[in-house]
């Protein structure tokens, strides 16, 4: 009686399991990439935390032209092999209201697999010097950053890919020459 | 001579090689006047507003959506300060042909929609907007009258909520204006701005 009812209960928990993966997979396929809402103490431990591997760091906005245009690149770093010691984080400035109309939108469009971060804050003065106290405010801005070797890059400037590239180049090629 | 002669060179070619990262005036400095094309085609330049204790200058356009949400602030410190003597000036530093949507004849159109009670120029060399250091829009800046030169007083945003001007808990523009007008020394001076950064022109 027990047995019996303990195997039909483990044939229900495999039928739902089935329903259950199969439903992650199409919503897996609707929204390929989530966007977590993110608050100022959240961006400042992904600034600083210490996970062994650079981190760069960039804000954008889907409203700003300069920042769209280079994100193929940041975005080809995050896929590329030779910077598979790279974690590449997008943080973007827009609305939180404007998160599925434009953030998960464009990043749709666009395919990209890097994490992508929405920083709800709009008192910018509390914050701006947290990444970096040079920072004017305008974006697109960058921060390259490997707090293993407590090394750290500050770019206020739009890239182009070959310059995000030799960047990225001299800043692990330093770290190795540090680490040796 | 030869030192003489290697400064020369570092200040005329600086500027140049780093069109925008060029400091800029910070608080307590004296800055240039400018004379730069308005919407209704006349050269506007500080030196002409006789009666102004200072000016509220903002570097701004049409197409930053930053400076669309601040738009109706911008106007309204206008209409709050100008008749306490201090105008606003508004003046695009946008290269038009990087955003053709800030050009001059887009200008002229926005002023007339939006009834703009204030002068708003066009920086075409945007040699004005290097020179003050604007990097963003909306960037504002407030100079005070010293005796026929324009000192800065403060320098940044106008509030703490771009979105919603109702939602804003520091109004630095307004504090700045009201240690301003009551003798005092400006407290909070400096403040930074998110928004758009400014289009330069190509340097090539």
């Amino acid at each position: 009686m027990n047995s019996r009812y303990i195997f039909s209960n483990n044939r229900y928990m495999l039928k739902y399991s089935i329903i259950i993966s199969f439903l992650s997979i199409i919503n897996f396929s609707v929204s390929a990439q989530s966007v977590e809402i993110i608050d100022v103490e959240d961006m400042e431990s992904i600034i600083h935390e210490k996970t062994g591997k650079t981190r760069v760091i960039n804000f954008w906005a889907t409203w700003c032209k300069p920042c769209i245009e280079e994100l193929p690149y940041f975005e080809a770093v995050n896929q590329s092999s030779e910077f598979e010691d790279i974690e590449v984080i997008l943080i973007s400035l827009d609305f939180a209201e404007d998160i599925d109309t434009k953030v998960k939108k464009y990043i749709e469009k666009k395919s990209l697999t890097s994490t992508v971060k929405l920083l709800d804050n709009v008192d910018y003065n509390s914050w701006i010097d947290k990444v970096d106290p040079s920072w004017s405010g305008a974006i697109p801005a960058t921060l390259v950053v490997n707090n293993s070797v407590n090394k750290r890059i500050f770019f206020e400037k739009q890239f182009e890919e070959s310059e995000l590239q030799n960047v990225l180049k001299n800043f692990e090629k330093e770290i190795n020459q540090t680490n040796r | 001579m030869k030192i003489l002669f290697g400064l020369l060179i570092v200040l005329f070619t600086t500027p140049l090689m780093n069109p925008d990262n060029t400091t800029g005036y910070e608080v307590g400095d004296y800055v240039d006047d400018f004379s730069l094309k308005n919407v209704d085609g006349k050269m506007v330049s500080m030196a002409e507003y006789k009666e102004a204790e200072g000016f509220i200058i903002s570097f701004t356009c049409n197409t930053c959506p930053y400076s669309v949400m601040y738009e109706q602030r911008i106007i309204d410190l206008d209409k709050k300060y100008a008749s306490k003597g201090y105008p606003l000036i508004a003046i695009n530093p946008n290269d038009p042909k990087k955003n053709p949507g800030d050009s001059f004849d887009k200008m002229v159109e926005r002023a007339s929609d939006k009834n703009y009670p204030f002068p708003y120029l066009i920086d075409e060399s945007q040699e004005v907007t290097r020179n003050f250091g604007a990097t963003n829009t909306p960037h504002m800046f407030i100079v005070q009258n010293d005796g026929g030169k324009y000192r800065v007083a403060y320098i940044g945003t106008i509030d703490n909520n771009p979105k919603a001007a109702d939602k804003a808990t520091k109004h630095f523009i307004d504090d700045a204006m009201d240690d301003i007008l009551s003798g005092k020394k400006v407290e909070v001076s400096k403040t930074k701005a998110v928004g758009c950064s400014i289009k330069w022109k190509s340097t090539s």
